[in-house]
């Protein structure tokens, strides 16, 4: 018995505030990376063992933390499905370039132990190792400027959460239609897992020609 | 005679009522004639003829219904059915026109027809759906109920909608957005990334203090130079020797003779990623693409010694006097020391992906390694170990892999990195207590950094958009020129040992002498006379 008081395991929560805090720290490094606001306005933090340049400004970290807190909300509930972050041309509205993090819940594969409660299902997978995976999904972020096109334009971003229709649309929150973007290319790059969600982080963006 | 001969031919030819005489014969009299003639020679050639003509004819017709010149498949095989001669050479089935069909289009650029690209199209998607919509419409059709038509249709259409573009069934999810929007960038704003994408015009150069000449002083062909940003395949000896792998060879280029050895060639499909002298030249350290580190005698053009122990191909090496580390694709540093039967004396473990950077301090203090994982780690020496098992420094501020590593010559404890594509910042690190001293973004990813030995100034080497190299004043980073000339991005610089030439090897397959840190003649002059003043002084005092 006192093994399994020293076994780490993460809730359902603990699994939602993981994946919120990587959701930061990817919208973050994407705003700097694909030069969507001055890269004055943003500084330097220590995570995952990487140096991840995070917006100091306001408004922008106003903006993720209630849609973050909202979606983490969701997660725990394994109500969401998808997050996108969309990015679009100011004047023109056109999406030019689409971040979606596909949510996939992970519960049926493990948990076969009659211990444990199936309505609050954890996980022993060890902190360090998801973060390490975390660490592989943001460098492929950061390295996805070498391919991904010129966004020439004023762009600015929105963030969708993608629920099941159970969920009810607290205030302030609107539902919205689906983006497409006109003859995309989409590339798939690393995954990561908390033993509860998994999470595939893929980019679409136009093609110049 | 004569005369009425032509003249009943004449009339023959005229006389449209007349009996036909000279037309094909009935059945029974050619019957007759051939059993009276034993041959059919006349009336076989006479068939061919009319085949001939009309197969003339569909060829004009052919070429009449089709200026473009592309066979219409079906016409052709209409008039080649038209003949009815089993002709084998020519008979539709064997001369298919399709090829000749399928290569116009393409040959013809520019043309009049438009071809739809459908990649993108979800064919079997569109006919399943298609399909369902008229059952469905039949459906309604026999049950002639007009009410439940159009209750059922607009909700069928969203969700048919949906489901070909997003693959998703709409009705049952729901999208949601915060409804304050995140700001919008300031107007005046433009994307600082500009520099990764647009070749521009070399910026303008910087007036140094000193004349640098920017044109190469030798242009030497390296064919079939691996271009690959994680090896380090060139290395400038003591002895004026520079060592260069081109595909599977290394090559010798004595920089005083201008002499050209091939060392050896790999076997195989095996390459050489990594070369490094040893600090007293003659020896030659090999990383190889199956994880070996092989010395060579260069003098006798022997190998020495072949030392295991990587599992994956060795990119990076560097010398501590007997030792020789090696950093590797499976991110694991291996210490060995060359004297030694058991070679390998300690094992450096601080990065999770390939080393594509490995350089010793100036005073063998401290050993620098850069990865694929963005990360530098700097290790101190230890005893016989080779380094500490633990980095002493974790520096994890760049934001690509980081291959450019160089050890200040004037303070121990500096150290410049450069990172790669997504990074492009040269980085000045405390190696005392770890911390950043100083930043510049080089607007181009970083390949290698050089300390001169005879001026304080550094010389980085870039890739796109410029591929050039920039000598900067260390350490105000004031850019002091652009030498450009390669037409690809720049792999790897090497330092003659009077320190007053670079070599560049570049992408392009040149190798390129540059004599950037030549020592100024007058100062030189001044300087040895200012040494025959001061020894004459102590002479003098001496006395």
């Amino acid at each position: 018995m006192s093994k399994q008081a020293i076994k780490n395991s993460i809730t359902l929560k603990g699994s939602a505030a993981i994946i919120k805090e990587y959701l930061n720290y990817g919208v973050n490094s994407i705003l700097f990376q694909r030069g969507i606001y001055p890269a004055e306005s943003f500084v330097p933090a220590q995570q995952y063992g990487l140096t991840i340049l995070v917006s100091k400004d306001e408004k922008i970290k106003d903006f993720l933390k209630n849609v973050l807190s909202q979606a983490e909300e969701w997660l725990a509930l394994n109500k969401v499905e998808k997050f996108s972050m969309v990015i679009s041309n100011v004047s023109t509205k056109e999406v030019l370039e689409c971040w979606d993090f596909r949510v996939d819940s992970e519960r049926n594969d493990q948990n076969k132990d009659p211990n444990v409660d199936p309505t609050n299902p954890t996980s022993s997978k060890e902190l360090k190792k998801i973060q390490a995976e975390i660490g592989a999904v943001m460098r492929q972020i950061a390295a996805t400027v070498s391919y991904l096109p010129l966004l020439e334009c004023i762009c600015s971003f929105d963030l969708l959460i993608h629920t099941l229709k159970d969920c009810d649309i607290p205030d302030n929150w609107n539902e919205t239609e689906n983006v497409s973007i006109k003859n995309s290319q989409v590339v798939n790059l690393k995954s990561f897992s908390t033993g509860l969600h998994k999470l595939d982080t893929v980019v679409s963006y136009k093609m110049t020609d | 005679m004569s005369q009425f001969n032509y003249f009943n031919d004449m009339s023959k030819q005229l006389n449209l009522d007349g009996e036909l005489k000279n037309q094909i014969k009935p059945r029974w009299q050619r019957k007759m004639d051939n059993s009276i003639n034993n041959s059919s020679m006349m009336n076989n050639s006479k068939l061919s003829i009319s085949y001939n003509s009309s197969y003339v004819s569909a060829l004009a017709n052919m070429t009449v219904n089709n200026p473009n010149k592309t066979p219409n498949k079906q016409t052709y095989a209409e008039n080649a059915s038209k003949k009815k001669t089993p002709n084998d050479k020519k008979s539709p089935g064997r001369k298919t026109p399709t090829p000749n069909k399928n290569r116009t289009p393409t040959s013809k650029c520019g043309g009049d027809r438009f071809i739809p690209n459908r990649g993108a199209t979800n064919f079997e998607l569109g006919n399943y759906l298609i399909k369902q919509e008229q059952q469905k419409q039949q459906e309604n059709n026999n049950e002639k109920n007009s009410d439940n038509n159009i209750q059922k249709s607009p909700n069928d259409k969203i969700r048919a909608i949906s489901e070909a573009l997003h693959g998703v069934d709409i009705t049952k999810k729901r999208i949601l957005a915060y409804q304050t929007k995140a700001p919008a960038p300031p107007e005046d704003h433009l994307n600082p990334l500009k520099v990764v994408y647009s070749t521009k015009t070399p910026m303008s150069m910087k007036s140094g203090s000193r004349y640098i000449p920017t044109i190469p002083e030798r242009i030497l062909d390296a064919p079939d130079i691996i271009n690959d940003y994680y090896l380090n395949l060139l290395d400038w000896s003591s002895d004026n020797i520079v060592t260069v792998a081109l595909g599977q060879s290394v090559y010798l280029w004595n920089a005083g003779t201008g002499n050209i050895e091939i060392l050896f060639e790999n076997q195989g499909s095996d390459h050489t990623c990594s070369l490094s002298w040893i600090e007293e030249g003659r020896t030659l350290a090999v990383g190889n693409s199956n994880g070996a580190v092989e010395l060579w005698d260069c003098v006798n053009m022997k190998r020495l010694r072949v030392m295991n122990g990587h599992s994956a191909r060795v990119g990076s090496l560097s010398w501590n006097s007997w030792l020789i580390s090696s950093g590797s694709r499976d991110g694991n540093i291996i210490h060995h020391d060359v004297r030694q039967r058991d070679h390998q004396v300690g094992t450096s473990n601080g990065h999770s992906q390939e080393i594509c950077g490995l350089k010793w301090s100036l005073d063998k203090k401290f050993l620098a390694s850069g990865g694929n994982d963005n990360i530098v780690n700097v290790w101190a020496a230890e005893g016989t170990s080779g380094t500490s098992s633990t980095p002493l420094h974790v520096l994890n501020e760049h934001q690509a892999a980081v291959r450019a590593l160089a050890w200040s010559p004037w303070q121990s404890n500096v150290l410049a990195t450069g990172g790669g594509t997504a990074d492009r910042c040269i980085k000045y690190w405390n190696i005392n207590n770890g911390s950043c001293t100083k930043t510049i973004d080089t607007m181009s990813q970083v390949c290698s950094i050089l300390f001169s030995k005879n001026y304080k100034e550094i010389i980085s080497a870039h890739g796109y958009a410029n591929n050039q190299l920039t000598v900067w004043k260390y350490p105000s980073m004031v850019k002091q020129v652009d030498l450009t000339g390669h037409t690809q991005r720049v792999l790897q610089l090497a330092m003659s040992p009077d320190g007053s030439n670079v070599m560049s090897a570049g992408a392009d397959e040149t190798l390129r002498l540059w004599k950037c840190f030549a020592e100024d003649l007058t100062v030189k002059t001044k300087k040895s006379a200012a040494k025959d003043k001061t020894s004459f002084l102590t002479k003098q005092s001496i006395r």
